[in-house]
């Protein structure tokens, strides 16, 4: 357990790059217990980077990244997964040629062995479509259920946190719906903390509790999700001509 | 693939006879030095220049007659039986894959009592067998974790060489020396392992290349130990739980009371080879069903996202390389008390090309496959042994065959290695479709 007012993830001036490109230029984030915190930005504006330098790759060149206390910043990709921080990345990446029960087996490396036929009953209930498509192959997933095998991989690690990489990517309006409502239903009934990387601005701050907006590698706006809807130039940027 | 397109729709002759005639060019370009010309050595020893535009005429022109019937007929014919086949018939097909398993197995077992006096077929039913294991070794590495392995006979070498050297220095016995030298190829396997951790595709294939090529030049080298090119004769032959296939009285014939033959012992070293082959195989697939395995499987589909989820994917390559290793050691032992006689002669890439080819044109990850591989390219090179000189042409239109009409191998579907309840069938070829359809 985290100390009370301690952050679960903490991010300090986190610099990272791409051979001798700046992808992150010093960023602050800091996501407490049982919250929803999005990340949106534009195209190439660093989300994505950002979550994956959470996972040490590419490594922060500068800066500290804690995890319940704990400095992460230097730690093997695998090490961190160890500590119950689960990812559904960028593109799902699933595993295509294997099936969806392997695919959540692999999800499950981190935890007990026997807690395996539990944790499948959980994500199963979460979404039933994956039950019934058990046995096949990832790869013929439509994209809608490959976003829930990604998801439910990350929670077969029972993770104190998850970092979503734009979960309603390429879905239906229907789709991102219920992608988003297995979120909220994952952070209120299992009090799961959730960091949610998204292009989709106006779902996501809807859905979160706090938001973050990076430009450039660097954050230039946060607060509250309410707060981040109403600002003209989140509107402007994100909004506009999106959905309203 | 043209396969697309209607069983009524009328052959489109103008444009058949278009793409045999750019054929035949293509065909023309290719072959008018290769066949129209050529040079001899004549009475003086001086170059004589003879021109055979007969023999390029006739093969521009079966270029030609076989192009056009092939884009006249061809669509029909795959449509007609291939593409078009409905999942029952391709489900019951895979069912058929398990009865072939286990009428291939009982036939591997009865060889030795049914060609009993054939001596030659033994023979060959030994060396099918051998590379047989070699491919299930190999699939460890290449088809379950995906890491291509141009050196795998360096494994195969350490295995034989390591075998021959403990016999000869320490007079262990083959049953001894087989730990041995699966553990030492294993170790071999680790070693390569290691300065290859980051490399993936085209980089890995060239270093495993140098690895193996590596092994056999010291090998080759180290004239003090392993006696360079003059190889290590002499290698001691296994014994029957310390009965050996001799003529003397404590012999295994005089033991049980049978008239001597040379042919016992021959017998014998086809069933140590299937024991140790079968013995891979039931490993292999043990180990798919375990997380290690699935850490395997998963390394070969997304290393990052293996990363990710908490899979320590240094360690689960190196014991993939180590377990690969392990058995072509296993095979490399085998090998050099077979033989009785090991040279580096016998450990040249050509060797890794072959196993390679029998694992990829088997059908990754299928062990079913690579054993019909392997009894196809073996059988075949002893069927045309009197053609040898085409044997790489029939290798390579093999090859260029299986990739245009099988990429994913002879035995494509991979049974999932765990199931809950009933397991649903469904063919590559839909898995490879949705692979390129869905984005990434």
């Amino acid at each position: 357990m985290t100390a009370p007012g301690q952050p679960l993830l903490a991010l300090r001036g986190v610099k990272a790059y791409y051979g001798n490109v700046a992808a992150l230029k010093g960023v602050d984030v800091e996501i407490r217990e049982g919250e929803i915190v999005a990340l949106i930005g534009a195209n190439g504006a660093g989300k994505s980077t950002l979550m994956m330098t959470v996972f040490g790759a590419p490594r922060a060149r500068e800066g500290e990244i804690r995890f319940a206390g704990r400095d992460i910043t230097a730690l093997p990709t695998h090490e961190i997964a160890k500590l119950r921080i689960a990812q559904s990345p960028e593109g799902r990446r699933i595993f295509p040629r294997m099936t969806v029960l392997e695919n959540l087996q692999i999800g499950g490396t981190v935890s007990d062995a026997a807690d395996l036929s539990a944790d499948l009953d959980r994500v199963f209930t979460l979404f039933p479509r994956l039950r019934d498509r058990q046995h096949q192959r990832g790869g013929t997933l439509s994209g809608g259920e490959q976003q829930m095998l990604a998801i439910g991989r990350a929670l077969m690690a029972r993770p104190r946190l998850i970092l979503l990489d734009e979960p309603s990517l390429g879905l239906a309006p229907l789709l991102v719906q219920q992608i988003f409502a297995a979120i909220r239903t994952l952070n209120e009934q299992d009090k799961l903390t959730v960091f949610l990387v998204e292009q989709n601005a106006h779902h996501a701050l809807k859905l979160a509790h706090r938001g973050y907006v990076i430009v450039n590698g660097e954050i230039s706006m946060q607060g509250s999700g309410r707060e981040l809807l109403q600002r003209p130039e989140i509107r402007a940027a994100y909004l506009e001509g999106g959905v309203r | 693939m043209p396969r697309e397109g209607k069983l009524d729709r009328p052959p489109d002759l103008p444009a058949a006879l278009k793409e045999a005639a750019i054929a035949a060019l293509v065909a023309f370009g290719l072959f008018v030095l290769l066949i129209g010309i050529r040079t001899d050595q004549g009475p003086t020893g001086a170059l004589v220049f003879t021109t055979r535009f007969g023999a390029l005429a006739a093969i521009v022109a079966a270029v030609f007659v076989a192009t056009a019937l092939r884009a006249l007929f061809w669509r029909r014919i795959v449509l007609a039986f291939g593409s078009v086949a409905p999942i029952p018939i391709k489900r019951s097909a895979a069912r058929l894959a398990n009865y072939a398993a286990a009428a291939f197995l009982g036939f591997a077992l009865l060889v030795p009592i049914v060609f009993y006096g054939n001596r030659y077929l033994l023979d060959l039913g030994i060396l099918i067998v051998t590379y047989t294991m070699l491919g299930f070794g190999l699939n460890i590495v290449v088809g379950l974790a995906g890491l291509l392995d141009l050196g795998y006979v360096a494994f195969y070498a350490v295995g034989a060489y390591s075998y021959a050297l403990i016999a000869q220095y320490f007079g262990l016995s083959f049953w001894i020396c087989l730990p041995l030298a699966g553990l030492l190829a294993a170790f071999a396997g680790i070693l390569l392992g290691f300065p290859v951790l980051r490399l993936r595709g085209d980089y890995l294939a060239i270093v495993t290349l140098g690895f193996g090529e590596i092994i056999r030049f010291v090998l080759l080298n180290w004239q003090s130990l392993t006696g360079g090119p003059n190889g290590i004769p002499g290698i001691p032959r296994p014994s029957f739980f310390g009965l050996p296939f001799n003529a003397s009285e404590h012999g295994f014939a005089a033991t049980f009371g049978l008239h001597y033959s040379p042919t016992h012992r021959i017998v014998f070293l086809y069933y140590v080879i299937l024991t140790l082959a079968l013995l891979t195989n039931w490993v292999t697939l043990r180990l798919r069903r375990l997380p290690i395995g699935r850490a395997w499987e998963a390394l070969r589909e997304d290393e990052v996202a293996c990363r990710a989820l908490g899979v320590n994917t240094t360690n689960t390559k190196l014991t993939a390389f180590a377990m690969g290793a392990m058995f072509g050691g296993f095979a490399g032992a085998f090998f050099a008390t077979r033989q009785g006689f090991i040279s580096p002669e016998s450990f040249t890439f050509t060797e890794s090309a072959l196993v390679l080819a029998i694992v990829v044109l088997g059908g990754m990850g299928s062990q079913l496959g690579v054993a019909i591989a392997a009894t196809v390219m073996l059988g075949g090179f002893e069927l045309f042994r009197e053609f040898h000189q085409y044997r790489m042409l029939v290798f390579g239109i093999a090859m260029v065959a299986i990739v245009i009409y099988r990429p994913r191998g002879l035995v494509a579907t991979r049974a999932p290695s765990v199931s809950l309840g009933k397991p649903k069938d469904i063919s590559a070829a839909a898995v490879g479709d949705a692979r390129t359809e869905t984005p990434a």
